[in-house]
């Protein structure tokens, strides 16, 4: 019932309804290894787009940090196509 | 979690064949003198860039984050070329694709004191769209979206993120076995 005056407070033509926000909250929650374990409820929707964050920024930072891994082992390595193709057979 | 790799056309096998491929055309351009800091950091670039150029393709159009991923990165590499016709001493430390930007703490601030009464949900609410302004520049597009859509291509966005992480792990072990 609450959930349709959030209507006005919402500038933009979509109807956000507070249900809606509370499910794409909790899914995001589960996908935080920080909070995934908890209960929806005992967490608090502002903690999540927190936590939200600091994941996606340390997740920026591990792809930074791989990709630096990379070009030193490309440029140690003498690979060739023989070992890409091994590469790629083990991962398929 | 090995299912995943017999399915060829899975996001992570997309993502992997695409990564792989880069790696081995980045790995051909390697000049004689491999090892000078400056070819290293050109080479990292060019490894960031593949992998997350390599996840949007494989994510293509769906998404409006992989979407503006592929736009941005896009205009870097045309305002790439056309700067480099200028032959200007244009240090290469360009900005990275997912630049992070200092937080606004003074918002944080004021939410963490504004959301102390948890049982709000409506204050919840209204203090969700300011907390979101971090988001917004953390996910590639985010500016434009509104909450509901920003919170539903985050959450696209991280599960693409882990697979990236994942799978850049692996190619990373495998190459450090030698």
């Amino acid at each position: 019932m609450s959930s349709r005056r959030s209507r006005s407070r919402q500038s933009g033509a979509s109807r956000i309804t507070d249900d809606q926000i509370i499910d794409l909250v909790s899914k995001l929650q589960q996908l935080i290894p920080e909070l995934r374990g908890r209960r929806p409820d005992k967490v608090s929707a502002s903690k999540v787009l927190q936590e939200t964050c600091n994941y996606i920024r340390s997740l920026h930072r591990e792809v930074d940090g791989l990709s630096d891994r990379l070009s030193q082992l490309l440029a140690s390595t003498d690979t060739d196509s023989d070992q890409a193709a091994i590469i790629r057979s083990l991962l398929m | 979690m090995d299912s995943q790799h017999l399915n060829p056309s899975s996001l992570k096998s997309r993502f992997t064949a695409r990564f792989l491929r880069a790696l081995i055309k980045i790995n051909a351009q390697k000049p004689i003198s491999s090892s000078s800091p400056r070819e290293i950091f050109q080479r990292y670039r060019r490894i960031k860039v593949a992998a997350d150029k390599s996840m949007a393709y494989s994510v293509r159009s769906r998404r409006t984050w992989s979407r503006a991923t592929l736009w941005k990165l896009r205009s870097q590499s045309r305002r790439r070329l056309a700067s480099s016709g200028r032959r200007s001493s244009i240090k290469t430390r360009t900005t990275t694709t997912t630049t992070i930007t200092t937080t606004s703490t003074n918002h944080r601030a004021a939410i963490v004191e504004k959301t102390s009464h948890e049982k709000e949900n409506k204050e919840d609410h209204v203090g969700l769209a300011v907390q979101a302004e971090e988001l917004r520049e953390l996910v590639p597009g985010g500016e434009s979206m509104d909450l509901c859509n920003l919170l539903d291509e985050t959450a696209h966005y991280i599960k693409c993120l882990t697979t990236q992480v994942q799978v850049m792990k692996k190619i990373a072990n495998l190459y450090s076995l030698e």
